[in-house]
């Protein structure tokens, strides 16, 4: 017990340390970098911008931890402008002989208060100075909620276990499983998944996705000429799974619908019929514990348009061009209780092998993209 | 007020362009040609004046302007890091490097990714997009200038395959082809801030082409936007469309202006004639046995030479399409041949440089270098050298080495 007070004391100390070198802002300075954060859509302050980059990329090395910090609540286009000007500070101030502070940027680095973007440069600054320093700091951020870390932490891990392969498999087995667990990233846990197989270890993607899998689906509807991705079919006034509905060539009614597919993938060719020009919807309970804000990741080549609780989130008229997942990444809002999902997806009418996808799959996950899956 | 007329003209001289900068995609005139001498014919390995590592991947083509040779990348598992190099044309030293965020959408093609469209520049400074339609202004010494993320600021601008439409400046208007199935626009960015000066609707279809600047003596700067539906020539200053042609073009090689004619990629090619004064511009020839691939046509010498994707390089008469020679080249190509001294250089994706001398009569490959790395991209051509770069390298062949 004493000991842990003693390193929490020494932390303590380090911090405070850390944070007494930063220097503050001067006011010319911290004006200028409000002038960058004050950048917005379609170039908004980009012409007060320009000046205020030229102040802020003069920046002292020992006011960099400060600039970074000044990142919190800055938007896309301001990191961008911020980040443009601590990296030509930093090389300037680098060149000329400056010492940045590894322990300032180390105590921001850590505080994952701060914006992930601005702690990543951080990490980024560190590794330019002392690559085997950020290498040994990288196991601390495999459940980062910056995702650049956090990948880069978890492909770390997968290193270490493809390392273990040969000698050990069973260890392999079990670091590739550690870093499955930690991994945020569609594109990486096919990766491990596909690792894990090779070492006889069998992982369900389907799970490890945390796919809507249960749905009700109603189609076709008329998509001829596209008109139907605009057009305002019944199911988007009034959610009625009850009712019948005219088609695209008569009545059709609601029905269940599994997906089967370790992708999630809800599949309309095999549901209704290979039509073309055609419209379907897809609708799915998602029960929350509490009220929470979360994501909806969304991969489809189809046209598609997507309503939580009745709220048009977002929609997109591009056809087989190509699908990935989580291509899409629409934020909401969850309310306690039952929620509504609704997706509409139509078909187009073109008639080439690689046009004949009429199919979406989608999962709930927090912003770093942990699944999150319906309570009932 | 001689003062002022002085600060005027040190500013011009400034941002003047050397003549044989290359400073767009295509070259200064976005043609292919480069008025260059001395680019080396007989290829060897010790062609090779430098070659640096990339930190990313990328299909643009290198800009140089002097001593500076620029080039943009794209790195990350989802390609959403962007980045602006900028090396000493000399020696291949980097001199610095600006990293941006993606805000818009980076998902491409697994053949592309975030750095396929070229930058352009005014000589004062290099004006970069990406596929995610951000895009940078940055001085000379990589000063940011400004920042736009069209993707962010049209949240349906994008292509889930891709974008790759090129920039180009003229007037002081950066133009920004972001054609694509849903939210389809081209914009006019004032170069000195970034903000729209135009922003046009486009047909809502994928477009992979690049504009180009078309320039005719007393007459205002044209710049053409290629689509599926045809040929757009818009007013840089203002959007507002000149003239159209309607019946139809490729969307994936560009056109090419040659002594005020434009040869279209068009289900073979089509070549017409703007007429000032007339509402469209007048049918010259169209030739359905001329059928560039990914390549955009290049004219040398009054000859049209068309390459196709399995390497066969096609050459016609420009005055009429008719067909003179056809020559298979190695390897399959997706890069734009360039031409200077009057030779071909073309850069099949192995990375194999093949020099053709075009003037013959049966096309002859002068010499070849194998790179061996993937390249997609256009290579450039300026300071007595072909510039290639590579799905991972900057590769400088020719020219005066650092001693």
């Amino acid at each position: 017990m004493a000991r842990v007070h003693s390193v929490l004391a020494a932390s303590v100390l380090l911090v405070a340390t850390a944070i007494n070198s930063v220097a503050a802002l001067p006011r010319k300075l911290a004006s200028s970098v409000e002038r960058l954060k004050a950048v917005g859509a379609e170039g908004q302050g980009n012409s007060a911008a320009q000046a205020a980059w030229n102040e802020v990329a003069k920046a002292k090395a020992n006011q960099i931890p400060e600039l970074l910090v000044a990142m919190d609540g800055a938007n896309d286009y301001a990191l961008n402008w911020m980040r443009a000007a601590i990296e030509t500070a930093v090389q300037r101030e680098t060149t000329a002989g400056a010492k940045l502070s590894l322990k300032s940027l180390e105590v921001l680095l850590r505080d994952t208060q701060h914006h992930p973007r601005a702690r990543r440069l951080a990490f980024e600054l560190i590794q330019k100075l002392d690559a085997s320093r950020a290498q040994a700091l990288l196991p601390e951020f495999l459940q980062d909620p910056g995702s650049e870390l956090r990948r880069e932490a978890v492909a770390q891990l997968m290193a270490r276990a493809a390392g273990q392969t040969t000698a050990a498999k069973a260890s392999a087995v079990t670091t590739y499983r550690q870093a499955l667990g930690f991994s945020r990233e569609a594109d990486q846990i096919e990766d491990i998944a596909k690792r894990l197989q090779d070492l006889g270890d069998k992982v369900d993607l389907a799970k490890t996705f945390g796919w809507v899998a249960k749905w009700q689906l109603i189609g076709p509807f008329d998509n001829a000429g596209e008109v139907g991705f605009a057009k305002v079919y019944p199911p988007e006034e009034r959610l009625d799974l009850k009712a019948e509905l005219a088609g695209k060539s008569g009545p059709v009614k609601w029905f269940p619908y599994e997906t089967r597919s370790e992708y999630g993938l809800v599949d309309f060719n095999q549901a209704i019929s290979s039509l073309k020009g055609a419209a379907g919807y897809a609708t799915a309970e998602f029960w929350s514990d509490s009220a929470r804000t979360a994501q909806v990741r969304l991969g489809c080549k189809n046209g598609w348009k997507v309503w939580v609780n009745g709220a048009l989130i977002f929609g997109r008229d591009e056809y087989h061009r190509s699908a990935e997942i989580d291509q899409y990444r629409m934020p909401v809002s969850l309310k306690a209780g039952k929620n509504i999902l609704l997706v509409k997806c139509t078909q187009n009418e073109q008639t080439q092998d690689w046009a004949k996808e009429w199919e979406f799959q989608l999962r709930v996950t927090d912003e770093q993209g942990t699944p999150i899956v319906s309570t009932r | 007020m001689k003062l002022s007329l002085l600060l005027t003209a040190a500013l011009t001289v400034a941002g003047s362009l050397g003549a044989a900068d290359w400073t767009q995609v295509r070259g200064p005139n976005g043609d292919g040609l480069s008025s260059e001498t001395g680019v080396p014919v007989r290829l060897e390995p010790s062609s090779i004046t430098w070659s640096v590592s990339l930190p990313g991947r990328g299909l643009s083509s290198p800009l140089i302007l002097g001593d500076k040779v620029f080039v943009t990348v794209g790195s990350g598992a989802r390609q959403d890091r962007l980045h602006v190099l900028c090396f000493r044309v000399t020696d291949g030293v980097l001199l610095w490097e600006r990293q941006f965020w993606a805000t818009g959408r980076t998902m491409t093609h697994e053949k592309i990714g975030a750095a396929t469209p070229t930058p352009a520049s005014d000589g004062t400074a290099i004006y970069a997009i990406f596929s995610s339609n951000d895009c940078v202004a940055l001085d000379l010494d990589g000063r940011l200038l400004w920042f736009r993320g069209l993707g962010r600021d049209y949240p349906n601008a994008s292509n889930s395959l891709g974008m790759s439409s090129s920039l180009v400046v003229v007037d002081g208007v950066v133009v920004a082809m972001v054609e694509n199935d849903s939210e389809s626009f081209t914009a006019g960015l004032d170069a000195r801030t970034g903000v729209n000066r135009w922003k046009l609707d486009r047909p809502k279809k994928a477009n992979w082409t690049s504009p180009v600047v078309f320039k005719s003596p007393g007459q205002p700067n044209r710049v053409l936007l290629q689509s599926a539906q045809g040929v757009t020539a818009v007013d840089p200053t203002t959007g507002k469309i000149a003239w159209d042609i309607t019946e139809g073009a490729s969307t994936v090689p560009s056109l090419v202006v040659n002594q005020g004619k434009l040869v279209i990629p068009a289900n073979g090619i089509t070549v017409v004639e703007p007429v000032p004064g007339e509402a469209k511009p007048k049918s010259v020839w169209h030739s359905a046995q001329l059928r560039p691939g990914t390549a955009s046509p290049v004219v040398v010498g009054g000859r049209l030479l068309t390459l196709n994707d399995g390497g066969i390089l096609t050459c016609a008469d420009v005055q009429d399409g008719k067909r003179l020679w056809q020559l298979r080249l190695k390897g399959s190509f997706s890069a734009t041949p360039v031409a200077a001294g009057g030779h071909l250089y073309c850069v099949s994706e192995d990375g194999r440089v093949q020099v053709v001398d075009p003037s013959k009569a049966e096309g002859v490959v002068v010499s070849e270098l194998p790179l061996e790395q993937t390249v997609i991209g256009t290579p450039s051509i300026a300071a007595g050298s072909l510039f290639v770069r590579s799905d991972s390298r900057l590769v400088r062949l020719g020219g005066t080495a650092l001693r």
